[in-house]
């Protein structure tokens, strides 16, 4: 590894620490949200933010940006967080998480939130709509590529399969997916609920060029993003097998921090642990 | 004469694609019903057919419009708002993205095709998103002003557009605003409120009622969201009664907008010429319109009994 990509993925994960400080905070203020698959996407986030994804905090409407869609919306603590460590949002704007003011609501509002290009939090709907900008870079002549995160649960949801195959068919290289796959969702586990199966085999079988990593290796996150920009036949999909709640003991692969808000201890205990 | 709206409407979304290179348009496999190949043949770089996918081509739309450009989404309006409802409400709506949803086959349109083809919910499905504007062209001069002024329009809207060619009622030079009704015939005694194909068997019926010496107003709503109210009301306060008509359910359309309008602003008589809360049939259009009593005798009647209660 050179020097300056370890020092690239050093910063990523000072970034990351700092987020996930944030969204316990986040969600320990409003008393609400979902921390558990927040932290789980941290990692990927970080990485994606520092390292690929071009955006300008002091024009977020930049016309030339690349677009990142976070299609499993009741993570937006988690962008939240990474938006303030790139500048677009404040640090005390944590404190808006959920408020009637302010400009973070419990789901993404591509109104209210710099940086943000897509209102979700109604799952299934993001990667329809990185395909559309996809295109729309594409007819322009434009190198703008389109992220979207989807939620293992969200592949639940029919839109997301029509929507792989629309991506697939015009064989949209300028689109990458991250499936965040940690396995809970929130009525339990998937392979209680619904299984996945064999998802890289769905997700090759669609078309697609599938990446299996694991999600909080910030140096397998960083070669899967890199590949994914380089493979041109097809558009990539990273499947990130992640932890829920990752980096909080008391969190990790628990499913009741799905949707549950820390207390004055538990924050407590949690800031001392990622310190 | 009659014109088919969906001929005009491919025949304007060509002449907005010459004067507009951001017009993008995309169909869910029903580009020869919906006349969108017209399109497709002249700009095939900025036509993209998504297949038989609903849900997804809200969102690619949705996309379109993220990236600057002006989608017109089309699908037969039955299929693109019951599996995309969801999308238009988050992706398009909530988002206010700029995004034009075209529902083809529209009311008694696709005939024999029978029920599953018959839409007569549609307007009130989409009457009841925050900040959606609602249209339903009158006919297909009227078509063809729409699609530039949709084009012009920022924000989020739905356009009915129908198969079967229907009469002309307006001129080339004729106005179209949207949020703007169109008065097609003063009168004093009653006011018909109607859109689509509705408004020229309103004339039909305005012109028969003439000879029972009853002198009607016919208002072209031919947008149903934003309602222009201030027509409503001074129409209203002229002819003190009102009747509304509509090729949609009497459920949540034109007639429920004026309603729930004049239940507040100007309580007068009024009755609701529509579709009853039921399925259609298979038959032809003008079957369907008798089933459904979408006639020019229904108006009549409605006229009638308002005109006693005033």
């Amino acid at each position: 590894m050179s020097q300056s990509r370890r020092q690239t993925l050093q910063d990523a994960k000072v970034v990351a620490q700092k987020m996930r400080k944030s969204i316990l905070r986040m969600t320990h203020q409003a008393q609400g949200g979902h921390p558990g698959g927040c932290l789980s996407a941290t990692d990927l986030l970080a990485v994606l933010y520092r390292c690929f994804l071009r955006v300008d905090p002091k024009n977020p409407k930049w016309t030339e940006r690349d677009y990142f869609f976070l299609s499993k919306g009741h993570a937006v603590p988690a962008q939240y967080a990474v938006l303030i460590e790139m500048g677009f949002l404040a640090g005390e704007e944590i404190y808006d998480f959920r408020q009637r003011e302010g400009r973070l609501p419990a789901y993404p509002s591509c109104e209210l939130t710099p940086g943000i290009d897509m209102a979700s939090g109604s799952l299934g709907q993001g990667l329809s709509v990185a395909n559309g900008t996809a295109l729309a870079a594409r007819l322009n002549g434009s190198e703008q590529r389109a992220y979207v995160m989807l939620g293992d649960g969200e592949l639940h949801e029919g839109q997301v399969w029509e929507a792989m195959m629309t991506a697939a068919h015009y064989k949209l290289n300028n689109v990458c997916a991250i499936v965040d796959y940690n396995k809970l969702q929130l009525d339990g586990s998937l392979d209680e609920i619904k299984t996945l199966g064999d998802l890289r085999a769905k997700w090759a079988a669609f078309g697609w060029h599938t990446i299996e990593i694991d999600g909080h290796d910030f140096e397998q996150i960083y070669e899967a993003f890199t590949e994914a920009k380089d493979f041109k036949e097809a558009p990539s999909v990273i499947i990130a097998h992640t932890v829920k709640g990752k980096g909080v003991s008391f969190m990790e692969d628990e499913v009741g921090w799905h949707c549950a808000a820390p207390s004055d201890e538990q924050l407590e205990v949690a800031l001392k642990e990622l310190s | 004469m009659m014109i088919a709206p969906r001929l005009a409407y491919g025949q304007a979304l060509v002449e907005l694609g010459q004067e507009n290179e951001d017009v993008v348009v995309l169909d869910a496999d029903v580009a020869k019903a919906s006349m969108t190949i017209l399109f497709k043949e002249a700009f095939p770089e900025r036509f993209f057919d998504l297949g038989i996918a609903e849900s997804d081509i809200i969102g690619t739309g949705a996309g379109f419009a993220v990236a600057g450009k002006i989608p017109f989404v089309n699908a037969y309006a039955n299929f693109l708002l019951g599996n995309g409802w969801e999308q238009i409400r988050i992706s398009v709506c909530y988002a206010k993205q700029n995004v034009k949803i075209i529902g083809h086959n529209i009311g008694a349109s696709s005939g024999k095709d029978g029920p599953t083809h018959l839409p007569l919910e549609d307007i009130a499905l989409t009457r009841a998103f925050p900040g959606m504007t609602v249209i339903e062209p009158v006919d297909g001069i009227e078509v063809k002003k729409a699609v530039k002024a949709l084009a012009e329009h920022v924000g989020p809207a739905y356009m009915r557009v129908g198969r079967i060619p229907i009469p002309v009622v307006t001129k080339e030079d004729d106005e179209f605003v949207i949020g703007k009704a169109n008065i097609l015939r003063e009168g004093k005694d009653v006011t018909i409120i109607a859109c689509g194909v509705m408004v020229s068997k309103a004339l039909s019926a305005a012109a028969a009622l003439s000879r029972e010496g009853l002198n009607a107003e016919v208002i072209n709503m031919h947008t149903i969201k934003p309602l222009d109210k201030e027509s409503i009301l001074k129409s209203i306060e002229k002819t003190g009664a009102v009747v509304t008509a509509e090729e949609h359910t009497v459920i949540g359309g034109l007639g429920s907008a004026v309603a729930e309008y004049l239940a507040t602003a100007m309580p007068v008589p009024m009755r609701i010429v529509g579709s009853p809360d039921r399925f259609g049939v298979c038959g032809t259009y003008d079957e369907i319109h008798e089933v459904l009593g979408l006639t020019v005798e229904k108006i009549r009647e409605a006229v009638r009994d308002v005109i006693i209660l005033k």
